[in-house]
Parts: structure tokens; sequence; C-alpha cells
């Protein structure tokens, strides 16, 4: 069985992705002790909140350094969901500019509304594109729907972007270098296809 | 292109799910346990939880019961009733809400508002709006499941609770709840033009040919229905088949 370490800074719901996961056949860990990461194989960083007091729980708990100790030098693979995705970009603009993990090069903006129409926050099914090969997109169908809900955006190098969304000009959907991975939208709430992509995550 | 969402509301009272009329004449309805398991194999887009309850009674949240039911619910589930502080939003979003609804303490204390954005972001905040359509033809808000009048127009404080950090209206007219007639669109319109989030319409679907009214006509982004799923044959499963067929953006 695959196991996978959730990062809990307190303020995310970590039930349902630790519900989804065992769905999906991991053995899961929640934890917020910076050794129990470090040492961790498999990390997964959720995220509701606000970009500056996600990033201020995680350096208090000293979660940061083992973060990066864990995903750097150990290259273990990380999946960072909704704002545990925004987390791992160098900056982040929501509120206030705050310093972020810095495992993928890029910042965190407002969405801006590319049509009339569109409203802010995106929130509903959106589709996802892939934009070729992405690991985690592996036997889902293309053009699949997934479960968005989310003010801000991670600006993330092209080379980075594995999936967009095509509202908003199109934003990064899935980011991923190496073995570290995003996802803007909640597999764990997207039914079929986001287990789909937990399960391809648990093999990463 | 995002998708409308057609949304079943399960409301809780005491011991289970139950609807009515106008906030009024309460009719039992099942177990939310079993509602949800249901929901969860019929891939529906989102569930309104509210208990209704919690705050004409001044009850705190059950939140066991909801961590409970999250626990089994594979969708994402707006949870509202009884919220009074930003302490009760975390509470509830640790325990699985994905997005929590305050209503009658948004209009107590409206820093409420935006104290769960600024800890939580605007996208967890939902607003719910009771709106009556008055005898002298003007519209009012009215909190405490429809039994206390506020002075406040809908179009008003839907502008104001979306520039405090809401991050959905939802917004439903208790002339309309239970009675199958129909969503207020004039309303939905109004209030849905009035602010850039997304608006919920909710309160008087009784067929699917509504929705579609007020998805075309309102501006709605989402449809919330309950007494149709309750008392009816009518499924949202069905209903997404049937907006589909008539040309909208709709999760099949």
């Amino acid at each position: 069985m695959s196991a996978v370490t959730i990062i809990d800074s307190g303020l995310s719901n970590i039930d349902s992705v630790a519900r989804a996961l065992e769905y999906c056949g991991a053995d899961v860990v929640i934890t917020r002790d910076p050794e129990t990461v470090r040492t961790a194989g498999r990390l997964l960083l959720p995220g509701v909140g606000a970009f500056p007091v996600a990033m201020e729980r995680l350096n208090a708990l000293g979660l940061s350094d083992a973060i990066r100790d864990a995903v750097v030098r150990a290259e273990r693979p990380i999946l960072g969901i909704c704002l545990g995705m925004q987390l791992l970009a160098d900056t982040g603009h929501e509120n206030e500019t705050t310093l972020g993990l810095g495992l993928i090069k890029g910042d965190v903006r407002r969405l801006e509304k590319a049509t009339p129409e569109e409203r802010i926050p995106h929130m509903g099914w959106n589709t996802v594109e892939d934009q070729g090969g992405c690991p985690l997109l592996q036997d889902v169908p293309s053009g699949s729907d997934f479960y968005f809900v989310h003010s801000y955006y991670f600006a993330a190098v092209e080379e980075a972007v594995l999936a967009t969304t095509p509202s908003y000009g199109g934003v990064p959907a899935i980011v991923g270098q190496g073995q570290v991975f995003g996802a803007q939208f909640h597999p764990e709430k997207s039914q079929t296809n986001g287990f789909q992509l937990l399960k391809n995550f648990l093999k990463a | 292109m995002v998708k409308i969402r057609v949304m079943p509301t399960l409301l809780h009272k005491g011991m289970g799910l139950v609807k009515g009329i106008g906030f009024d004449s309460w009719r039992r309805t099942g177990s939310a346990l079993q509602a949800i398991k249901v929901y969860n194999m019929r891939g529906v887009d989102e569930l309104v939880f509210f208990d209704i309850s919690a705050s004409p009674d001044d009850e705190a949240p059950d939140y066991e019961q909801i961590d409970d039911l999250a626990d089994e619910c594979f969708m994402p589930m707006t949870v509202g009733g009884g919220i009074r502080t930003v302490e009760d939003i975390g509470k509830m979003l640790s325990v699985g809400a994905d997005k929590v609804s305050i209503n009658s303490q948004a209009v107590l204390d409206p820093g409420l508002i935006a104290g769960g954005a600024k800890n939580f972001g605007s996208q967890c905040i939902v607003v719910a709006i009771d709106a009556i359509r008055r005898e002298d033809g003007g519209l009012e808000v009215l909190t405490h499941g429809g039994k206390r009048s506020t002075g406040l127009d809908p179009i008003e404080w839907a502008k104001r609770a979306a520039a405090l950090g809401a991050g959905e209206i939802l917004l439903t007219s208790i002339d309309r709840d239970g009675t199958f007639e129909g969503y207020d669109v004039a309303l939905t319109a109004a209030v849905a033009e009035a602010v850039s989030v997304p608006v919920v319409a909710s309160g008087g679907a009784g067929h699917y040919a509504h929705m579609a009214d007020v998805l075309r006509n309102g501006g709605a982004a989402a449809v919330a229905a309950a007494s149709i799923y309750h008392f009816t044959e009518q499924t949202p499963q069905e209903a997404k088949a049937y907006l589909a067929a008539e040309g909208f953006n709709v999760r099949l």
C-alpha cells in the first residue's frame, strides 16, 4: 500500500483529502511534526485559506523547512492542492506579498476576467486540458471536469504548467517539476476523475 | 468555461432532513447521510447543507454531525446554520465543509465576512441572503429563518457583502420557497448584475424549465433546489441533462 503523509497546518480540511486517499488505497499519516514530514516518503499539502496566513503557520510550525528538506534534498514527491499548490510558488500576492515555499518558479496573482460573463472566484466544475503527457492525468479522459474554487492563480513558469483550464484567459490547473506537483482544483471533491488523479500521484 | 451547477439543498432540523413552504410548514424528508450517499453515486455537482435549527434557536452548529457527513461526501459541500465567529468558520472548514455560509450573523456583524475572507479566503465564504417582496413592492432581507426584519435591501446588501469579501451569494426568495412556481428571476437578475461574484438562485424551482429560466434570464451561476428533489420524481441528474439539451454548459 502506498503511504502518504498529509501536512496539517491546522487551517485546512484534512478529513476529506484523507478519506479520498484512503479510498484510493493509500495508507494515510496526518502530521504537523517537522521530523515526520522530513522523513516522509510522499507528501500531500492541502490548503484552504489565505496565502499569508497559511505561510505564517507553516513557518511557525517549522514545516516550511521540513517540506523543502523532504522535497529538494530527499526528492520525495509532493502534491499541493488548491492553496497548497499556490504555496509551492516563490511569492504570493494575496492581501500582501508573502514568500512561498519556492519549489516551483512563479508567483500567485489575483484572477482577472477575460470575458465580461466570468465571475471571480472561479467556482465550480471546469475542463482541465493536458499540455502534453501530464503524469497525473494518466487514464483521465481528455477534457474531463474538475472542481475549482479559487480567486488567485499560480502564474508558474511555462515549463512547469502541465495542464490548464480555459477560463480567465487560460490559467494553470496542474503544475509540476520533477517530483513536485500542484493541482489548482480539488481532486478529493472531483469524484471519479479526481480519484484517478490521486491514484496517479500515489504511483509518482 | 465554468459549468453551471445544479445543487440539491438539504435542510436539517433536529434529527433529520425537512422541507417547508415559505420557511414554514416543515415536513420530514429523511436522513442526511442517506441523501449524501445517493448524491455521491449520482455525481451531483455540489451540495448545500443548512442546519436550520441552529440560528433561530441560538444553538451552536453541530460540528460532530458535519464531520460525519463530510467524511461521506465526495462532492463539494457548503454548510450553514449557527455560524457566529471567525473561529466557527475555521472549525466548520476543519471538520470538512468546503464553503461556509453565513446569513443572520453576517447582517448583525458584517465584520464576520471580512474576517472570514481574510483568514480563509473569499472562495470559502458564502453569504446567504433570504429576501422577501413586501406588500408595498419593496424588497427586504429577512434573517433568523425569515423571522426577523432587517430594513436592508437585498441588492445593496449583496453588494456590500461582496465588497467585504463574500465569494458567493446564495440568494433565496422566501416568497417562492417551496411553491414550485419558479425562481424570482427579477430579484436574481438584479443581484447578479450588482455583484461580480457567482450568485446561486434558490427558492421556487418546480420544474427544470424554471432552472433554465433563472440561468438564462437571472444571471445565476448555479441553481439550488430542495422540494423538487424531495417531493417529485425530478432529480439533479435529469435537471443537468435537460439543461444540457437547452444549450447550457453542464458537467454530465
